[in-house]
């Protein structure tokens, strides 16, 4: 009764083509780009204006009914994942930008507009925005905020955090605050840091004040192949005590590279154990002298062969094997579970050879491609969805994994997110007073619990598993 | 009470009858002055480096420990925090630094103490030592409580670790000092900088006019750079080396201000500079524009009364940093406060910590 109520004060809210109710239509929205996990949520709304989402976030807390806000459902641990008895408010027709400020280097836009077509914005001014997750032609800048989401070049710029200066909110009792403003600087508590990476647990973003910086006048970017991980990683470390701050580090390991090549030519050396990508960005004259000086560690590393990209075409094909890499998997598995762990620089070659061993142990292949220079690892666990058993000795390999990460001073996430599938593992890193301290923090936020619950915090049952 | 370890701090916490004032090293006068009806709780004791691995670009801390122990031990493997935390050579410390939320010049190219904090050990109010955040350059796991201390004037709970990242140190650095006709011209320049690719590490303004340009880098391209930024700009006084240096240090320490002038840290947008000038120029204040034109800093030595109305008035909110006992936050209020006082409803249930 009180369904049909809600389902009805809904339909007052959105017309027929953009509140979805029938199975066929929920069906897209049953999971995100972690489809181990699945729900049908009982509705899907496609609100156009921020006031749509604010009376529908109203009427689920008058009604008690859960919501899960949904940008573009690429997120990686089941973040968008929906409520059995809830409501998908998705957000990819908030797409406005509002403006772009080049004077005060500033953007303002909807959060459903997409992380690329913010930099795209931006260009004509000689700006961007930072942060680049693999998947920025497509995720939400509503989905970064929630997540904190990264990319290749967090050592020297941070993540999404350290490039957000204002977000407008509608909390979970439907009220609506404003933290942060233009400024660089603030005073009072950093609310916007709290928001940031909250999982859209303390209420939706609608709107969303970004940092912008001048785009690089000059890149550097050299490949180098190696016949051992360990050359790899001793490259990184020297690159890193050099005094250099390169924009990105990145490894590939010897299964990716395969992945990668039988997807697209992207002409990397089939035959290495790892591959790296160091590149230097910035102003002309001092990428050049930066250079001199990669170069030399690059000649004087065990690298067996060297390519620097000569221009942009160059640069982008090095690129384009790198940033497509998680899509490549699928053209060497029928599925395959990302992690996500951060471990310190020093440890990488230790967690890297521990995870071998798991893998042998396991009987299960593992991809990896991973951040270097932040210690940021993907290990991609490869396994086959129609075999028996295969996804629950998958998810055991990697929980191993993530532990491993722990155990050697890192974290459980870099930049997916908890989400569904690390909610567990949460324990590993924090105490059980940790723990009970964001969870009261979230319940005063959400004293109905309607905001994304289920996610981040240990709990039982997963939909769909 | 002197707590020189987590747990006394715990302790304290508990036993207390009257709000804690959180005191680091008590440069920041304004804020570390007690008022009646409260207790300090002074962190100097609480010091010393827990952790340092020049090749994790991080390290770990007590909060108590002093920024200038900090920046030693750093320079001494050619890192650094690269945004000029202020107050170092006055006996700031970091904890002090995070819970003040203070940041200087150098903010403006990497980001401020907002951007470098990875992790915190605190005390809430119930006395429960709790941790957010990690040790490592990146993370998303769970809320994150470090830059949630941002700032937070000890009104959270007592931060009593913390991890920051760092920056292997610029080889070399050069500033321009250009005296512009007007403050508008000044602006007018620093816009035409904000989106050149020159990679600026900090811009200053000194009223009336003065435009103080700061680039960091390796030594020959930074003479290229300069003159580039002589093409931009162009003639100004180039300084170099220790002179160079001192001029950033002084900023970040205030040495400008005058005796007996409290300090108030006010973020604003360039835009609104011409009003704000116009508005106090003649009265009873020094202003420094810093942060490419992000954050002023006013010298005051009216009435606190007086900044407070102006700042309300001019809808800005600012921080009470050198001075006298009394409010910490002076103009129009900080952005979500509400929200920020449900926040404190659960950190802090039993009013421990001062009020916001
Ligand atoms: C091929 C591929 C590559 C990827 N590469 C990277 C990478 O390099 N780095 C990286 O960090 N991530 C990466 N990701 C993960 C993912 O793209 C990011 O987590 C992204 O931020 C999610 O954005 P989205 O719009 O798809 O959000 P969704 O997946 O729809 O949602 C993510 C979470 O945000 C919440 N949410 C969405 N919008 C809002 C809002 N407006 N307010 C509050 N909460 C909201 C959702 O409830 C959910 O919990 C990758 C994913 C894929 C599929």
């Amino acid at each position: 009764m009180a369904a049909r109520r809600f389902l009805s004060d809904l339909a007052a809210i959105f017309p027929s083509d953009r509140l979805l109710t029938e199975r066929a239509q929920l069906i897209p929205y049953e999971s995100d780009a972690l489809t181990a996990f699945r729900a049908l949520p009982r509705a899907v709304v496609l609100p156009e204006s921020q006031d749509e989402v604010i009376e529908t976030v109203q009427l689920c807390y008058r009604a008690s009914i859960p919501f899960v806000a949904r940008g573009s459902g690429t997120s990686l641990s089941g973040g968008a994942l929906p409520d059995e008895d809830g409501v998908v408010i998705a957000l990819n027709r908030l797409n406005r930008i509002i403006r772009v400020d080049a004077e005060h280097r500033l953007a303002v836009v909807e959060a459903g507009v997409s992380n690329l077509a913010v930099s795209k914005a931006a260009a004509p001014y000689g700006l961007y925005y930072v942060p680049d997750p693999s998947s920025q032609s497509i995720c939400t800048i509503g989905g970064n905020v929630a997540f904190n989401s990264g990319g290749a070049h967090c050592l020297k710029y941070g993540m999404t955090s350290n490039h957000v200066l204002g977000i407008k909110v509608v909390l979970p009792h439907g009220d609506i605050v404003e933290m942060g403003g233009e400024s660089l600087e603030g005073v009072g508590p950093d609310l916007v840091g709290l928001f940031v990476g909250s999982e859209g647990l303390f209420g939706i973003a609608l709107e969303i004040t970004l940092r912008l910086l001048p785009v690089p006048e000059s890149y550097r970017t050299v490949l180098a192949a190696y016949s051992s991980m360990k050359d790899a990683g001793d490259t990184v470390a020297t690159v890193v005590a050099s005094g250099l701050l390169p924009g990105a580090i990145e490894i590939m390991d010897n299964l990716t590279i395969q992945a990668v090549e039988q997807s697209f030519d992207a002409g990397y050396p089939t035959d290495a154990a790892a591959l790296l990508i160091v590149e230097l960005e910035g102003e002309a004259n001092q990428v050049e002298q930066e250079f001199v000086e990669l170069e030399k560690i690059i000649n004087n590393s065990a690298a067996y062969s060297v390519r620097s990209a000569r221009d942009d075409i160059e640069r982008s094909q090095i690129w384009k094997g790198r940033k497509g890499a998680f899509g490549a998997l699928g053209a060497i598995t029928q599925a395959y579970i990302v992690q996500d762990g951060v471990v310190p620089r020093t440890q990488l070659g230790a967690v890297l050879s521990e995870i071998d061993e798991l893998s042998v142990q396991y009987g299960l292949r593992v991809a990896n491609v991973f951040h270097a220079g932040d210690g940021n690892l993907h290990p991609n666990v490869l396994y086959d969805g129609s075999q028996e058993g295969m996804l629950e000795r998958a998810e055991q390999l990697a929980g191993e994994i993530t532990k491993l990460c722990v155990r050697h001073g890192g974290v459980i996430t870099g930049e997916h997110g908890v989400g569904m599938e690390k909610r567990d593992y949460m324990r590993e890193m924090f105490a059980e007073v940790d723990l009970e301290m964001m969870q009261r923090l979230s319940r005063a936020i959400d004293p109905r619990g309607i905001a994304n619950v289920g996610k981040m915090f240990p709990g039982q049952g997963v939909p769909g598993v | 009470m002197l707590p020189t370890s987590q747990y006394e701090v715990q302790e304290a916490v508990l036993q207390s009858s009257v709000p804690l004032r959180v005191r680091g090293g008590g440069s920041k006068s304004a804020l570390s002055t007690s008022s009646s009806g409260e207790a300090v709780l002074e962190l100097s004791s609480l010091n010393g480096v827990l952790e340092y691995v020049p090749e994790e670009f991080t390290f770990t801390a007590r909060a108590g420990t002093q920024l200038s122990e900090i920046e030693d031990m750093l320079a001494q493997n050619g890192q650094w925090l690269p945004f000029d935390p202020p107050l170092g050579g006055r006996g700031a410390t970091l904890g002090g630094a995070l819970a003040a939320g203070l940041s200087g010049p150098g903010r403006y190219r990497f980001g401020g103490t907002r951007d470098f904090v990875l992790g915190v050990q605190w005390v809430s109010g119930t006395g429960d030592l709790l941790r957010g955040g990690g040790r490592v350059v990146k993370n998303a796991s769970g809320f994150d409580f470090p830059k949630m201390m941002v700032g937070s004037l000890g009104r959270f709970g007592v931060v009593t670790e913390v991890t920051f990242k760092v920056f292997p140190v610029a080889q070399q650095f050069s500033t321009m000092v250009l005296e512009c006709d007007s403050l508008n011209d000044a602006l007018e320049a620093m816009t035409r900088l904000s989106s050149c690719p020159l990679d600026i590490f900090s811009i200053d303004i000194e009223p009336p006019a003065t435009l103080l340009v700061r680039l960091a880098g390796e030594g020959r391209a930074l003479s290229l750079r300069m003159r580039r930024l002589g093409e931009l700009l162009g003639d100004g006084e180039i300084l170099l080396g220790e002179q160079e240096e001192d001029l950033w240090v002084q900023l970040r320490d205030f040495s400008w201000l005058s005796p007996g002038e409290c300090l108030i840290k006010v973020p604003i947008t360039p835009a609104v500079i011409p009003t704000l000038e116009a508005r106090l120029v003649g009265e009873k204040s020094q202003r420094r524009y810093s942060v490419g034109g992000n954050l002023a800093w006013i010298g005051w030595h009216g009435d606190v009364n007086e900044i407070d109305i102006i700042l309300s008035e001019s809808n800005l909110s600012g921080l009470r940093v050198l001075g006298s006992a009394g409010a910490a936050w002076v103009g129009a209020p900080a952005s979500a406060m509400a929200f920020a006082r449900r926040v404190k409803d659960v950190l802090d249930r039993e009013g421990k910590f001062l009020p916001i």
